[in-house]
């Protein structure tokens, strides 16, 4: 059942979360990526990045903590070796950005959109070692909405920006009117919430753990602005989960650590979810 | 890597063989795919373990009477499964770049450490079929650690043994005794399938003798199909370009010339 979102029409309400998916091409044994609702890429920022040292990823109770550090290969290898092939197999594909500078958002948004095969923009304004990694502070509401109204006025119609929010309950409402005064057609609700590793590194941690806080995020967005269209994530592992998400507000999901769990996850719940109203 | 499949394992038999299971499992499309260094990852079915855990592949059967089984050798604590005949789990395989074999009959030195040794048979069947020597060199921290010393004396022409404590063969580790059996054999081409110190050991060796090294190397692999890059490897490219890749999708294979032991090893830190 394909799905209305942010201008686009979608495949289903599945959609591959921002680094749990490799380039793509990793999925493509295990499911057809075009049958997905949206394949979001791992964050890419202007120039190439190396990432951090092992360890990077600590199993915790029902998640993951993680430190990648953004590893990428910057946006022109990006264009060069991984769109082709994500536009080559009609994936929907929403490139996941993030920057230090208002300047590096729009630059990186500029030279997306003239690219075939980018259906969207996923702004990672809460990537949770930011700080650590001297990205663009937009932990305050005001900020997150700055690079939104940066971004939007790089993007002609028919590009569909969206912003990836901080799982913070207590200011994710008063962020999401923000963003959505900037211009965001989309909110995906929430990143991976601020962590540290067992060796006192700033990170993540994502996974079933994390799944409540998803859930209460997304509620109160929902009740705060009705009729902005919100993907929800976290934690997402089966339809069930989905089904709850979607229950408390969101239109679309995304499936992240469970990918890392089962590869086979994400063509499951998209068929799964078919039947549904 | 795209020749990889998810599927419900069937456990056939558990055996135990000192402190590792040897395990056989009915797991179709994975042995009719498999190249040796290739591994599969299995999944717990505790919800709350979502870490999958990356298992060399000892042997496979594409035709057994109960259909296609993979063997597999792991210590006891690192099997997130049940152990009862039956009982399923979650494969995905045969993943990750297998060993390069030589076009030419090479002599060949295959190096293993604990049940790091188990990737090594079939790797050992194959070069003799291309009428390489082969020669093996196990190691363990101690007795029960080490596997496939008798299976070894089937398959390679000569065979050395070292563990940590002395409890069988010579007393000390792979770094110590490298440097001989890479003379003894003469040989060509080392493979070698362990952790990065014992890894770079061997590398440093071969090098010094003028071997090739493929390097199979063991970290933990948080999804081991290349989709959360967990599992970095530093590496030097083509043209002397440093980039970090990772192991479970561009490895577990590495030349070992290729590889930034001390990055990853942490000992330049």
């Amino acid at each position: 059942m394909s799905i209305q979102l942010a201008g686009l029409t979608l495949a289903s309400r599945v959609m591959v979360a921002s680094g749990c998916g490799g380039t793509g091409r990793e999925l493509a044994p295990y499911v057809d990526v075009s049958a997905l609702g949206a394949f979001v890429t791992r964050s890419l920022t202007l120039d190439p990045r190396e990432g951090n040292p092992m360890p990077r990823v600590a199993e915790a109770p029902s998640g993951f903590v993680h430190a990648i550090g953004l590893q990428n290969p910057g946006l022109e290898s990006f264009l060069a070796l991984e769109l082709p092939w994500l536009a080559q197999q009609r994936a929907r594909t929403f490139v996941s950005i993030t920057g230090s500078t208002l300047g590096e958002y729009a630059e990186l948004a500029r030279r997306l959109v003239n690219a075939p095969g980018v259906s969207g923009i996923e702004l990672n304004l809460s990537q949770p070692d930011g700080p650590a990694l001297g990205l663009f502070d937009s932990r305050e509401p005001f900020q997150a909405a700055r690079v939104v109204g940066t971004v939007r006025r790089e993007l002609p119609r028919g590009v569909a920006l969206t912003a990836k929010l901080a799982a913070d309950p207590i200011r994710v409402a008063e962020a999401a009117g923000l963003c959505a005064e900037a211009g965001v057609d989309a909110l995906v609700l929430v990143n991976a919430v601020p962590a540290l590793m067992p060796d006192g590194r700033q990170a993540g941690l994502s996974g079933p753990a994390i799944a409540p806080l998803a859930r209460r995020c997304v509620a109160d967005v929902r009740a705060a602005l009705p009729d902005l269209p919100l993907i929800g994530a976290g934690g997402v592992a089966t339809a069930a989960d989905a089904r709850t998400l979607l229950a408390a507000g969101a239109d679309a999901v995304q499936v992240g650590s469970a990918l890392l769990h089962d590869p086979t996850v994400a063509a499951r719940l998209a068929a799964e979810l078919e039947g549904d109203a | 890597m795209s020749g990889a499949v998810h599927v419900q394992g069937e456990l056939l038999t558990v055996k135990r063989a000192g402190s590792h299971l040897h395990l056989t499992l009915v797991a179709p499309g994975i042995a009719e795919r498999f190249r040796p260094g290739n591994f599969v990852a299995v999944s717990s079915d505790d919800r709350s373990l979502l870490a999958r855990r990356s298992l060399w592949i000892h042997r496979v059967r594409p035709t057994g009477s109960h259909g296609p089984t993979v063997e597999l050798v792991v210590s006891r604590d690192a099997w997130p499964g049940g152990l009862a005949q039956g009982d399923t789990v979650a494969l995905t395989g045969p993943l990750g770049r297998p060993f390069a074999q030589p076009k030419e009959p090479v002599s060949c030195l295959l190096v293993g450490e604990a049940h790091g040794t188990a990737p090594l048979f079939p790797l050992a069947e194959r070069l003799r079929e291309r009428g390489c020597p082969v020669s093996m060199l196990l190691s363990a921290p101690d007795e029960a650690r080490l596997f496939g010393a008798l299976e070894a004396r089937r398959s390679a022409r000569a065979v050395t043994v070292v563990t940590g404590d002395g409890s069988v063969g010579q007393h000390g580790s792979v770094a110590d005794v490298i440097a001989d059996a890479l003379q003894r054999s003469s040989a060509d081409v080392v493979y070698a399938v362990g952790s990065a110190p014992t890894l770079h050991a061997v590398a440093a060796a071969a090098e010094a003798h003028g071997a090739w090294s493929q390097t199979a190397l063991e970290v933990d692999q948080p999804c081991a199909t290349g989709l959360c890059f967990g599992c970095a490897v530093p590496v030097v490219g083509e043209g002397g370009m440093q980039r970090s890749v990772r192991a479970c999708a561009e490895g577990p294979v590495f030349r070992g010339d290729r590889v930034r032991w001390t990055a990853l090893t942490g000992e330049d830190a």
